[in-house]
């Protein structure tokens, strides 16, 4: 009996009227937990009851403490019939459960019925105590923290980052246990509610025991999602990325090192080509039994011709490093091997981190991807979750061992969806595969990885793109030049990854949002041959999901991708893939060429003129995309990029191969002979489409940015003033002659226009970012396609703005509002930055960085760091003035993103994860679907803040809606939604407010100076 | 392509000060959508006029279901499913209760019942005002009128902690509830001169001097919405000012003897000043009678203001006149209720002098 749950009812207010005769309700609440019911006296003929009840207490395993939701229902009392339900509400517990979070859950919790939504508000307040555990057989893991944010929170420090956890739960599906006829629709949401939170908890114990073996105390990038696989069952999974994290004490939280895990990685990951290759999710084929075996070494391309998913990793690495690398090289190797060591225990080496601390991350290798289809209804015993764990354990291994083809033993930014219709199921995952610094993997102090890092004189914020794989043998065909950076290195010509884009990397312009979109019918079919279809689409789709994300990125003058997430939906009748990411220009990287397009039909004198017309329009979107993103790197004379490098120039050759049935190996060979520029066959009208789509792509009005990363390359000096927002679109095809093109026409307008109306509803806040925009794609029925966006627009000052050319300065400045800290206590992060921004600073730092491109020594280096330092907190204050202007009492704020602008984060409350069904038999009365909707997504957001204020807290961040599953009836006048969300409670101050605290900086009185106002990570 | 489901819905409620303006004067959302276009946002920010259709639905979405929650302002301030600053929720109570002139002059002084409301459409044919406009500000009287009909207190006070309304707006309300609960006939064609601020500034005067409430000692009783029945009954009292022929002959002597040389219309006064003066203490006499008050306005119209005014009585003169004529009776040695005449008198003179001009 380890806890001791103390619940007391206080009051309600707004409640609806029960008694139509006197317009009045007689209420009561019960208040439920485990099996255990308590309930108030009947507070008699008022909509506004004063309970004041006594404590109710619950004497419970903290097992069940983890488990349980506490519920809480009101009724309204009823002499002669049954008590009528208002409503309910349920509190998790857990935030009470680990002593840094909250002590007290206190407050207003909106009063929800999933059929009325919300009716009224009730005052509650929750108290735990816990007896210390002394039973060595538990199955409780109180304690253990969950972040839903995927770097390391903000007032913590990781002294060990232990990997990859993950677990998975089943059970039957309410929805399907009524005979449709039987049901109530509110017992039935009900119980569903109730499951999954139930589920919820279960699996957050679980995952946490797991913590707990491997040593940890905390999870972090936790994610949750839930499968309405139907009757075969509902599942709840969730992966994330254990940890020991340390408390930073309240001076200490002003280190840079560790409270900033966003901030700096050293070594940032490295991409590569948008190779299909690494992509090469190998769709399953079926086979004639039940299941589908997934065969990942099939499904890879061709350096993998060998069955054999462990390659040995050594030798090879061996090799490449000693080709690619001078200084590199040996400690590459050596890396490698104390890395692999301390992974090679890991069943999984998987990172649901998209930043990291700084120096965990050494190269990158570019985005693994894998995909299988299931069939549902082949599960042979649909209440175990075996099968389900051996799926994703298939697909996780097919992961790894592309992530060893390319040289890494590491995958970051890792995440896995699904996508389900009727019986056939597309799981997914996809990573950035990574070489890590091995010392924060293992038990040893960061510390020393700090020290490491200053002896390791690695260029700064190239590292990254560095190829980890060997140059001589390598996974795919890639264009490989000396690094533009540091020029030692080999890096790729363009860069696809999963992850943020690291702080230190050195960037030129802006950043923006790149989303390639694509449809593809698909005839109807029944169980394996619908699989089977299904599985030969997807290599297609990915294949063209890439070529158009390359397209597009070249169009825009850029050079690498972050944040990539790319989406196949399934439907009765078609595929659907959204791939969204954010481009930037990596300066490591070589400039992009062009897009040329050839067609096939030479003789043909006006074709030829289309075709001179297409490439005139072409080359002139991309002047106008270079000068609208303010990518203008500088000229660098061919001789200081030092020999061209003897390999084969065919770096846009795309190769997929199938499944293994297939035995034709598809290969594009788009180089066109060509070295720079990047050819377009228009040989079909297929192809005319592509080109057409990639020119009515309309760049956001002025004023506006976007991208789907944390923070936007290029901008860093953000104002206070947040609006996160959801908008739901769902449209409706018409049936007739639908064909991929005009479905794909369709499926882009609704982007676009989406895009488009999300600009104009926000244009009072431009200059505006939106930031972490995050598209998601359902096909709930057959000719209807649901689009739901989740961002949040960010203001930034525009005069900061301007001044982009001072990269050194904002790159310093961003560096240190991510780090929430004061500069000067990390010169040397600043110097390395100042060395690698210089290019495109004064003509005379130019120069400079050209000749010093070999290594500066480490005195030199720190001269520009007296320089930027001043001036950076110059534009702190400056900036941050605005920020003080609204701090409202009482508002919560929500945001995607891992930090408040403006804001230093103190406190994290606990984890938010709620799931909400609201189901409605009067459509029309409410508004049809719209207003349904509408009402719905509002309520769920007043409840997320309800249960934040009740914490203790004032704001969300790393929200997420995981899941907006929206069904209609309009004839029989119903609908149903399920929503679900998660994030991290917090508890932020102002920087304003923080300078009245502490008087460090006398200036700072007059002018607010936040180092880490803007972005405060 | 047809959007079946278009929605956007922000942590922040979104609030667009044009569309809720539009929304309020009752257009359609096509309409709407057109006089947007009108406005020439489409090339201020190169939307589509998809776009703005998608927009101006969600902004009427929102209000749709903020207006439920504008039915009882402070519910607005205390709900938890929309976020929205103070200052917009100031904002959005203050104008969706903000009526319109054209409006008001044509419903104030009658019931606020649904024979009236069935009359909309006939008022907003007549004023321009769309008929869902019409609809919203009729109900916002009525919703007004119910809450503090039977409340005790100061009424804009109550309407104003009721309705969170500005200070100024919520003295407009009581002047609507006033006028609505003593059914004061304002829509005479004599009448139509008059605006709703001269109304709106008597019935604040009538409010302060002649309900229950402007007697100190009748806290128990305080009610701004009636008149003091006590009063009015008292009024009759005053009517030996024009009975007694001895007593209206000194009241016309010392008014004309203070005023000789004083005003540019003194012999048109001089004859006319039985008149006037019959006419005023009439109406106070007649007060008595539910008709009475109802047409106080006219009677003050046809008894005083047009003989006036057919004698092109400047203004000035008009303050003069009543002025002396208030402050005579004082000398008036057999007239013994000087506090109830003030009472009476105070008001009326301010009234008539607002009702005074073209």
């Amino acid at each position: 009996m380890p806890g001791k749950l103390k619940v007391k009812i206080v009051a309600g207010r707004h409640l609806p009227v029960m008694d139509r005769a006197s317009d009045l309700t007689d209420a009561f609440v019960e208040v439920k937990f485990g099996n255990t019911t308590f309930k108030t006296d009947v507070y008699h003929k008022s909509l506004n009851p004063q309970w004041n009840s006594e404590w109710f207490k619950f004497e419970v395993d903290d097992e069940d403490l983890q488990d349980e939701p506490l519920q809480i229902t009101v009724l309204d009392h009823d002499t002669y019939s049954a008590n009528d339900a208002i409503g309910k509400v349920y509190i998790d517990i857990d935030p009470l459960l680990y002593s840094e979070a909250a002590t007290v859950i206190s407050g207003w919790f909106p009063i929800y019925d999933t059929i009325h939504g919300i009716r009224g508000e009730i005052n509650v307040v929750v108290k735990v105590d816990l007896f210390n555990d002394l039973n060595r057989f538990r199955q409780s893991s109180c304690g253990v923290k969950f972040f839903c944010t995927t770097s390391i929170p903000k007032c913590y420090r990781a002294v060990i980052i232990h990997g990859f956890v993950e677990e998975l739960v089943v059970n039957e599906d309410p929805e399907y246990q009524w005979i449709d006829r039987i049901r109530t629709p509110r017992a039935s949401n009900e119980a569903r509610q109730r499951l999954i939170s139930l589920m919820s908890g279960e699996l957050q114990r679980k995952i946490g025991l797991k913590v707990l073996e491997m040593r940890g105390n905390a999870v972090v990038g936790y994610l949750q999602c839930f499968d309405l696989e139907g009757e075969s069952g509902l599942v709840v999974r969730a992966i994330g990325t254990a940890c020991t994290l340390d408390k930073l004490s309240s001076t200490a939280a002003f280190l840079p090192a560790c409270n900033s895990p966003s901030k700096e990685m050293k070594e940032i990951p490295f991409n590569e080509d948008p190779n299909p290759n690494t992509h090469s999710s190998g769709p399953s084929t079926p086979l004639k039994n039940q299941t589908y075996s997934f065969s990942p070494s099939k499904s890879y391309s061709r350096q993998s011709s060998s069955s054999d998913t462990d390659l040995s990793l050594t030798p090879k690495t061996g090799m490449g490093s000693g080709s690619a690398g001078k200084e590199g090289g040996p400690f590459k190797a050596l890396l490698r091997q104390q890395t692999q060591s301390a992974l090679e225990q890991r069943e999984f080496p998987f990172f649901t981190l998209t930043a990291f601390p700084p120096g965990f991350l050494v190269h990158v290798g570019g985005v693994v991807s894998a995909r299988s289809v299931k069939l549902l209804d082949r599960i042979h015993n649909p209440d175990e979750p075996e099968t389900r764990d051996a799926w994703w354990a298939e697909i996780r291994q097919e992961i790894k061992s592309h992530a060893k083809a390319l040289g890494c033993h590491a995958v970051v930014g890792y995440s896995e969806s699904t996508s389900i219709c009727e019986e056939v199921c597309i799981l997914s995952a996809s990573g950035t595969a990574a070489v890590l610094n091995p010392r924060f993997l293992q038990d040893g102090t960061v510390e020393g990885c700090l020290e490491q890092r200053l002896e390791e004189n690695l260029p700064a914020g190239c590292g990254f793109c560095h190829i980890p794989y060997d140059e001589l043998n390598m996974p795919f065909p890639a264009h490989l030049t000396y690094c533009y950076s540091c020029r030692k290195q080999k890096v790729p010509d363009v860069l696809f990854t999963t992850i943020d884009l690291p702080a230190d990397a050195t960037v030129i312009g802006k950043g923006c949002l790149i989303q390639a979109r694509l449809c593809r019918l698909k005839k109807k079919a029944q169980a394996e041959a619908n699989a089977t279809a299904i599985s030969n689409l997807l290599p297609f789709m990915e294949y063209e999901v890439h070529t158009q994300l390359m397209n597009k990125l070249k169009l825009k003058g850029m050079n690498a991708l972050f944040g990539l997430r790319i989406q196949i939906t399934v439907g009765e009748n078609m595929l659907m893939g959204l791939a969204s990411a954010t481009g930037v220009y990596l300066t490591a990287l070589p400039t992009p060429g062009g897009i040329q397009i050839a067609g096939k039909t030479p003789n043909d004198g006006s074709y030829e003129q289309h075709i001179s017309h297409m490439q005139k329009k072409i080359n002139d979107t991309i002047a106008k995309n270079k000068e609208l993103y303010e990518i203008n790197p500088p000229e660098i004379p061919e001789e200081i990029i030092g020999s061209p490098i003897p390999e084969p120039r065919q770096r846009s050759r795309l190769l997929r191969s199938q499944s293994e049935s297939s035995d034709e190996v598809i290969e594009l060979d788009l180089s066109h002979g060509k070295k720079d520029a990047f050819v377009l066959e228009i040989d079909d009208t297929d192809a005319m489409e592509d080109v057409h789509s990639l020119l009515t792509d309309v760049p956001p009005p002025s004023g506006f940015y976007s991208c789907n990363t944390e923070i936007m390359p290029g901008i860093n000096n953000w104002t206070s003033e947040i609006q996160m927002f959801t908008s739901v679109r769902v449209s409706r095809l018409s049936n007739i002659n639908l064909t991929n093109q005009t479905l794909n026409k369709n499926f882009n307008d609704l982007c676009e226009n989406l895009l488009k109306s999300l600009y104009f509803k926000l244009r009072s806040m431009i200059p505006c970012c939106l930031c972490h925009v995050n598209f998601t794609v359902s096909l709930p029925e057959d000719e209807l396609i649901q689009v739901t966006v989740t961002a949040v627009a960010i203001t930034f000052d525009k005069h900061q703005a301007v001044q982009t050319t001072k990269t050194q300065v904002e790159k310093s400045s961003q560096r240190a509002s991510i780090d929430n800290e004061e500069l000067l206590q990390f010169p040397l992060e600043l110097c390395t930055d100042t060395l690698a921004s210089h290019p495109f600073s004064s003509a005379k730092e130019h120069l400079e960085s050209t000749s010093s491109n070999s290594g500066i020594p480490a005195a030199q280096r720190a001269m520009p760091v007296e320089k930027a330092s001043p001036l950076t907190e110059g534009h702190f204050r400056q900036r941050s003035a605005p920020a003080c202007a609204n701090s409202t009492v009482g508002v919560v704020k929500m945001t995607p993103l891992s930090f408040i602008p403006g804001a230093k984060i103190t406190k994290y409350l606990g984890i938010i994860n709620m799931f909400f069904i609201r189901e409605t038999t009067s459509l029309r009365e409410e508004g049809g679907v719209s207003g349904f909707l509408h009402a719905f997504i509002a309520e769920v957001f007043a409840m997320v803040r309800a249960h934040v204020a009740a914490l203790g807290g004032n704001a969300v961040v790393s929200y997420i809606m995981k899941q907006c599953v929206f069904m209609e009836n309009p004839n029989k006048n119903q609908a149903q939604c399920l929503i679900n969300v998660s994030g991290d409670a917090v508890i932020f101050v102002r920087e304003s407010e923080l300078e009245i605290i502490s008087t460090q900086q006398p200036i700072a009185s007059c002018q607010p100076a936040c180092s880490g106002g803007e972005i405060a990570t | 392509m047809t959007n079946e489901l278009d929605i956007f819905v922000g942590n922040t409620t979104l609030i667009d000060e044009d569309v809720y303006r539009l929304w309020l004067d009752g257009y359609s959302v096509s309409d709407a959508v057109g006089l947007r276009v009108r406005s020439g946002i489409l090339e201020q920010t190169g939307a589509t006029a998809g776009v703005l259709q998608s927009d101006t639905m969600d902004h009427y979405r929102t209000f749709h279901m903020l207006e439920r929650l504008l039915h009882t302002p402070p519910k607005l301030l205390h709900q938890l499913v929309f976020q929205i600053p103070p200052s917009r929720q100031a904002l959005l109570i203050e104008r969706y209760y903000a009526f319109d002139e054209a409006f008001v002059r044509e419903v104030l002084g009658k019931k606020l019942s649904k024979g009236t409301k069935k009359d909309l459409d006939n008022i907003s044919a007549k004023t321009g005002v769309t008929l869902k406009s019409c609809r919203r500000q009729f109900d916002n009287f009525k919703r007004v009128f119910k809450v503090v009909e039977e409340m005790r207190g100061s009424l804009a006070g109550n309407i104003q902690q009721h309705f969170l309304l500005s200070d100024r707006l919520a003295r407009d309300y009581a002047a609507v509830v006033f006028f609505a609960n003593n059914r004061f006939e304002t829509g005479k064609k004599k009448l139509q001169y008059l605006t709703f601020g001269d109304l709106a500034f008597c019935a604040e005067l009538m409010i302060q001097n002649w309900t229950p409430g402007a007697v100190a000692d009748s806290q128990l009783d305080d009610m701004d919405v009636d008149l003091d029945k006590e009063f009015l009954q008292d009024l009759k009292e005053l009517k030996v000012l024009v009975a007694d022929k001895d007593l209206l002959d000194l009241h016309k002597s010392l008014v004309c003897t203070a005023l000789r040389g004083k005003l540019s219309v003194f012999a048109e006064m001089e004859a006319n000043f039985k008149n006037l003066s019959r006419g005023l203490v009439n109406i106070a006499s007649k007060l008595t009678h539910t008709k009475d008050v109802r047409d106080l306005f006219v009677d003050l119209v046809e008894k005083f203001i047009e003989p006036c005014r057919s004698d092109r009585w400047p203004l000035n003169d008009v303050r003069l006149f009543l002025n002396q004529y208030s402050a005579s009776v004082h000398s008036l040695d057999g007239f013994r209720h000087q506090t109830l005449w003030d009472r009476y008198m105070v008001t009326l003179r301010s009234c008539l002098l607002r009702m005074y001009h073209d």
